[in-house]
């Protein structure tokens, strides 16, 4: 495998969202989202109602953003450029198809990673200085700050296998991103459930699900490294 | 006409063999055939034309050959390689492929495009391939710019420098003037002929036949089957008899008598306006003069005696144009 090849994709992506505004906008709108409302209801909160918040878990709303974010770039990665007519010229390189998928891959989770951490770090940072000292020490629980930092990565990666699955066996880029934040909402659902407490988090639930995402997260690599087939994206046969 | 498989004697680029080799090569798509037995030779260094009208699978063979497609049978040798799957990293290598549709980055710069693909090929001194390539497109000065904002044939300038980056053994062209103006066509033409003089192989398909007919040392006509491969003035003086036009002021009285027994001229016919007249001849530089003598010995007010020619347009036609096939469309 050619790290150059796999650079040369990577670079090429992250040039091109860079003067796209719509993947801009779309990776910037999301996370504030998901930031902005909890962090105004944290910071309405009167010392006196700290005591309600030790049952919840309002860090883990913000592992929405890894599960979401990457699924604009990830589902656009092939769809969108056979769309543009740009992936015949690059499959007519040397370049294999997994280091194809794995420069796409990147150009999506490391941005995505970047934002959903750096959102998170300035979410922690306010809730610090701004929140009132007892909001503030209920909402910073020390396992849900492990598990925001250990689940984002993986969240990330399962969405982006997710909807480069769906790009590679997409001919429409509105259709890939509109099914991939359909695969994505599941995850989403389950953090939302924990967040609420619906669904007790425990160490054990917290290992459980992270051993059962590294192995979809190698299941989703093996799903689309073999989906990933020259003759069907070119010609559009089955 | 398939005889004449073998390749001309193109200058060699410093290796053995041909640069493209083919036997019986066929591709389907399920029940579709997009092109069948197809055999042929092409010499390094030559230019070698793949005509046929849409639908013909000139497109599908070229990405047969590039190893996007696998050939449902036959076989291949492209750039010296078996045309295999084990293979198809290494042929990709050594090959370059300019689409029909340029297929540009619109976002990115001329020199951000060729960066990447520069990297894909893993060039060594890529600075020094992308200068030497986008001179050699004639873009040089538009380097910063972004595609976006290019006219279409600079676009096709900035295909072909990708193309020239990994100084491929074989440049497949697919349609290089398709859409263009007359004069943007004329510049492809400039460069490919630039290369021609380089002593690049290349394998150009094109609709245009006085493109193919000007540029290419031999030219196939493809419609899913190959129905001829040759020089261009050899499938002329295969499909069509010589023959020499003879135009008069009056039609002739007896044309007939005239024309009949004269030397090294076979047979007569009316042509479609009055007063003209096509002779067919074994040897244009016996008949016109006879016939001329024939003719102001007869009285005849003779305007001209001209050898007819026929062009690589004439031939395309005569194999295509009456083929149930020829009106599909392009898969």
């Amino acid at each position: 495998m050619s790290k150059r090849r796999i650079w040369a994709i990577l670079r090429k992506e992250v040039r091109e969202y860079r003067r796209n505004r719509s993947v801009i906008y779309g990776m910037a709108i999301l996370p504030l989202v998901f930031a902005i409302q909890p962090l105004v209801a944290v910071l309405r909160l009167s010392t006196e109602a700290s005591g309600g918040l030790a049952h919840e878990h309002v860090l883990l709303y913000m592992l929405g953003i890894p599960t979401l974010v990457p699924v604009f770039v990830a589902a656009y990665s092939v769809a969108g450029e056979r769309q543009q007519g740009t992936l015949e010229p690059a499959l007519t390189t040397p370049v294999r198809g997994d280091e194809f998928l794995i420069g796409k891959a990147l150009a999506a989770l490391l941005p995505s990673l970047v934002i959903a951490y750096l959102v998170f770090a300035v979410f922690v940072g306010i809730v610090e200085v701004k929140a009132a000292p007892n909001v503030a020490a209920s909402v910073m629980q020390p396992m849900d700050l492990l598990a925001q930092l250990l689940f984002t990565p993986l969240l990330a990666c399962w969405t982006v296998w997710v909807a480069i699955a769906i790009s590679t066996r997409s001919n429409d880029v509105r259709v890939a991103q509109q099914l991939g934040v359909l695969a994505s909402l599941p995850p989403v659902f389950v953090t939302v459930m924990i967040a609420l407490n619906v669904i007790q988090p425990t160490p054990e639930l917290a290992i459980g699900c992270g051993a059962l995402l590294i192995v979809l997260d190698v299941f989703g690599w093996r799903l689309v490294s073999g989906l990933f087939d020259r003759e069907r994206l070119i010609s559009g046969s089955h | 006409m398939l005889d004449q498989v073998s390749a001309h004697e193109a200058a060699p680029a410093g290796q053995p063999g041909p640069a493209l080799a083919v036997r019986g090569l066929s591709k389907r798509f399920g029940d579709r055939v997009a092109f069948q037995d197809l055999t042929f030779e092409i010499g390094r260094g030559e230019v070698f034309g793949f005509l046929g009208p849409n639908g013909a699978g000139k497109t599908t063979t070229v990405r047969t050959l590039g190893t996007l497609l696998t050939p449902t049978s036959g076989s291949a040798t492209v750039a010296g390689l078996p045309l295999a799957p084990e293979n198809a990293v290494e042929i990709r290598r050594r090959i370059a492929i300019m689409p029909e549709a340029p297929g540009l980055y619109l976002k990115l710069t001329v020199v951000e495009n060729l960066e990447c693909f520069a990297d894909l090929y893993e060039v060594p001194d890529p600075g020094d391939r992308i200068a030497a390539a986008l001179t050699a497109a004639n873009i040089a000065d538009r380097r910063h710019d972004t595609c976006g904002t290019l006219s279409k044939g600079l676009r096709q300038r900035v295909a072909l420098a990708r193309a020239l980056l990994s100084d491929p053994e074989v440049l497949f062209l697919d349609e290089p003037t398709a859409g263009l103006d007359p004069v943007a066509a004329r510049e492809v033409h400039e460069l490919i002929d630039g290369l021609r003089k380089q002593g690049v192989t290349i394998f150009l398909t094109t609709h245009r036949l006085e493109e193919a007919e000007r540029l290419c040392d031999r030219v196939a006509i493809l419609n899913t089957t190959l129905r001829t491969i040759g020089r261009p003035g050899e499938l002329r003086d295969q499909l069509f008899a010589k023959s020499i036009t003879v135009r008069t002021l009056n039609p002739l009285a007896d044309p007939g008598q005239l024309f009949t027994g004269l030397k090294a001229v076979d047979s007569w016919r009316q042509a479609g306006t009055t007063g003209s007249y096509v002779l067919a001849v074994s040897d244009p530089s016996i008949a016109a003069p006879v016939a001329t003598r024939a003719l102001v010995a007869a009285g005849a007010d003779v305007l001209s005696i001209a050898e007819s020619h026929h062009s690589l347009e004439d031939v395309y036609l005569e194999l295509i144009a009456e083929d149930p096939e020829a009106s599909r469309t392009e898969a």
